[in-house]
């Protein structure tokens, strides 16, 4: 006679004793969350196909330019041309991750419960800014980095490898730019609609709407109007700052107005982050 | 689910007191009032004070339940007026508030493509609770709301019962001191009700969790509740502690197929006050042997025993004949809530 194995005892409810972490804490956590979805991580296979289709894409590029540097020695483009080469795709990748992390939640309901907890709605609005712009950031600076270690090991001397890192830091901070001007733009309109599809439409017709009006400027017959014409449209815009910025010796089709330009991006992000607060009135509903 | 109602009833309020924090005032309103830029007015002059234990807030479709939970939970600022939760002020210590309260609201807030066990240890780790703690509390609370293996599965595949039981679990994983639930019986059929009710009893009674459930079904809260406060068009129509209305007024129903007035005599003739309410006999209870002269009775006279069941007097006979702040309880919902109520089993 054996006693049963196996059964089950209900111990009752237990109070919770342990530790509760604070603001830092929720932060950290919202964010890392938010890192993972944007790629798909802990969600399910479909989540997965968009985002890392375009990491593939941004990975091929990067692999063929490297591979073709190594043949020929000589660089196709450089580091900050690579993020301007691929616009497109980083416009794409915003149209998938933004409502990822904000049209879900509006849609699913599940933001009450994230605002009936001790975070704050600003720190959960700013989490997801967070972690689409490093999610961003990511996509580009992977690539830039496996074309910085390929033309590393192709380097003929020493001197050479610093110079290349000079130029992939100055490409990263150019990569930078793209995350944090392009993720303001595209998390600001998934805040604003709840159909993920819809949202994701509606961010890159954001992105082209004021493209025609960037197009008339430049065919107009004014030095200056040409100049300013980059400040119409968000692509234009960073391009502009790295015409400035980030690529030395280029051909400057801004002329000297490259404070402007940076300018105007700066508050683009700062009004961008002021109208999230949008997400204090999406809590009292 | 094994701890129905029954439980509920057989419970004394004696038993209850000790479990919760001792003279602290869980909700406490001064005139408090809301006011909607739209000119809507959804609490008006509200004072109330609230004591640990299970509290009924009923009213009609657009009473201000909804309202006056935002409020606790500092999503909203009154217009005018105080509120006091757990001793704090949530237009203040809004966080502080927060990170006490669990709340449970009315709609639908599960993204459908996450696992039970996933989104809740998420909710758990978003309430400040370690991932260790969070992965184990997640389990347990899944557990104890009734959901097992199910809770690997997404949360979109789930039958309105499961979500409003994930969503019960999101509110107490973080082990709150109150729990706020918005219509938790919502959209759940009869037997969903009682299980869910009874879960609410279990919290409130066994987990020393004090709750304050919304309704509009006055008959579904009066069930389990300790206490009701009932409001009508934001403003207090009564508020009362249920232990002293009812507790000495406890009555059996008594239902049997025919011969109900053969039994209401032969019940007379044994000295116990009965009274006819449709097919129900009515009997008050005094103590167990009003069970056995009942069932002698029946037995008798050869009967076919229906139902025997112990409920409290109907909470809406209270409000009615009780003094009224203002309009009297109004129809519809509010009153017409007694079908689910009494017994079911």
């Amino acid at each position: 006679m054996s006693q049963p194995t196996g059964v089950i005892h209900d111990i009752g409810y237990q109070r919770y004793t342990g530790v509760r972490l604070g603001r830092r804490h929720l932060v950290g956590t919202l964010y890392l969350h938010g890192l993972r979805a944007a790629f798909g991580l802990g969600r399910s296979a479909k989540a997965k196909i968009f985002p890392w289709m375009i990491v593939g894409v941004v990975g091929a590029i990067a692999a063929v330019l490297t591979a073709f540097r190594a043949q020929t020695g000589e660089p196709v483009m450089s580091y900050a041309e690579f993020p301007q080469t691929l616009t497109i795709l980083i416009i794409f990748f915003c149209a998938i991750v933004a409502p990822e992390l904000a049209s879900r939640d509006l849609h699913s309901g599940v933001l009450p419960l994230y605002f009936a907890r001790p975070l704050r709605r600003g720190d959960y609005a700013l989490a997801r800014l967070a972690a689409l712009v490093s999610a961003t950031f990511l996509l580009l600076a992977g690539p830039l980095t496996v074309m910085f270690a390929g033309a590393a090991f192709g380097a003929p001397r020493i001197g050479a490898v610093w110079d290349e890192f000079v130029d992939y830091l100055a490409a990263l901070g150019y990569v930078a730019v793209h995350a944090v001007v392009f993720s303001v733009l595209a998390l600001l309109v998934a805040a604003l609609l709840r159909r993920r599809a819809v949202a994701a439409g509606a961010i890159v017709g954001a992105f082209l709407l004021t493209t025609p009006l960037y197009g008339v400027l430049m065919v107009l017959p004014y030095e200056r109007a040409t100049q300013l014409a980059g400040l119409a449209s968000p692509v234009t815009l960073v391009g502009g700052i790295g015409d400035w910025a980030f690529e030395s010796g280029g051909d400057v089709g801004i002329g000297g107005y490259g404070p402007l330009y940076a300018l105007v991006a700066l508050l683009f992000v700062a009004l961008g982050i002021l109208l999230l607060a949008r997400y204090r009135k999406v809590a009292a509903k | 689910m094994e701890s129905g109602f029954s439980q509920g009833l057989s419970r004394t309020p004696e038993g209850d007191s000790g479990t919760y924090a001792d003279g602290v005032t869980l909700i406490a309103t001064q005139s408090l009032t809301k006011t909607y830029g739209n000119g809507v007015t959804a609490l008006a002059d509200l004072t109330v004070g609230i004591e640990p234990g299970i509290v009924g807030l009923v009213g009609a479709n657009g009473a201000g339940k909804s309202t006056f939970i935002k409020i606790m939970l500092g999503l909203l600022e009154p217009t005018a007026g105080q509120v006091r939760v757990l001793d704090l002020d949530p237009t203040v210590d809004g966080h502080q508030v927060r990170s006490r309260v669990g709340y449970m609201p009315e709609h639908d807030c599960l993204p459908p493509d996450l696992s039970a066990a996933e989104f809740v240890t998420h909710m758990a780790r978003m309430s400040g609770l370690p991932k260790t703690a969070a992965r184990e509390r997640a389990s347990e609370t899944l557990r104890h709301v009734g959901l097992y293996e199910e809770r690997y599965r997404q949360v979109g595949g789930y039958s309105t019962g499961m979500k409003q039981r994930v969503k019960l679990a999101q509110a107490l994983v973080h082990d709150p001191d109150l729990l706020l639930l918005d219509e938790p019986t919502n959209g759940l059929d009869p037997a969903g009700r009682d299980a869910m009710l009874g879960l609410i009893d279990r919290i409130g009674s066994e987990f020393g969790i004090s709750v304050l459930v919304c309704s509009h079904l006055l008959g579904e809260v009066e069930r389990i509740c300790d206490a009701l406060v009932a409001i009508d068009g934001g403003r207090l129509l009564r508020s009362a502690q249920l232990s002293d209305m009812t507790t000495a007024t406890e009555v059996l129903s008594v239902e049997v197929s025919e011969g109900t007035d053969e039994l209401a005599a032969r019940l007379a003739a044994a000295d116990l006050p009965v009274r006819r309410e449709g097919r129900l006999l009515l009997v008050p209870l005094a103590d167990d042997t009003t069970y056995d002269l009942i069932l002698t009775a029946v037995a008798e006279l050869d009967l076919p025993l229906h139902r025997l069941d112990q409920r409290r007097h109907r909470v809406a006979e209270l409000f009615a004949t009780g003094p009224t702040v203002s309009p009297p309880t109004p129809p519809g919902e509010l009153t017409g809530a007694g079908t689910s109520g009494g017994g079911t089993q």
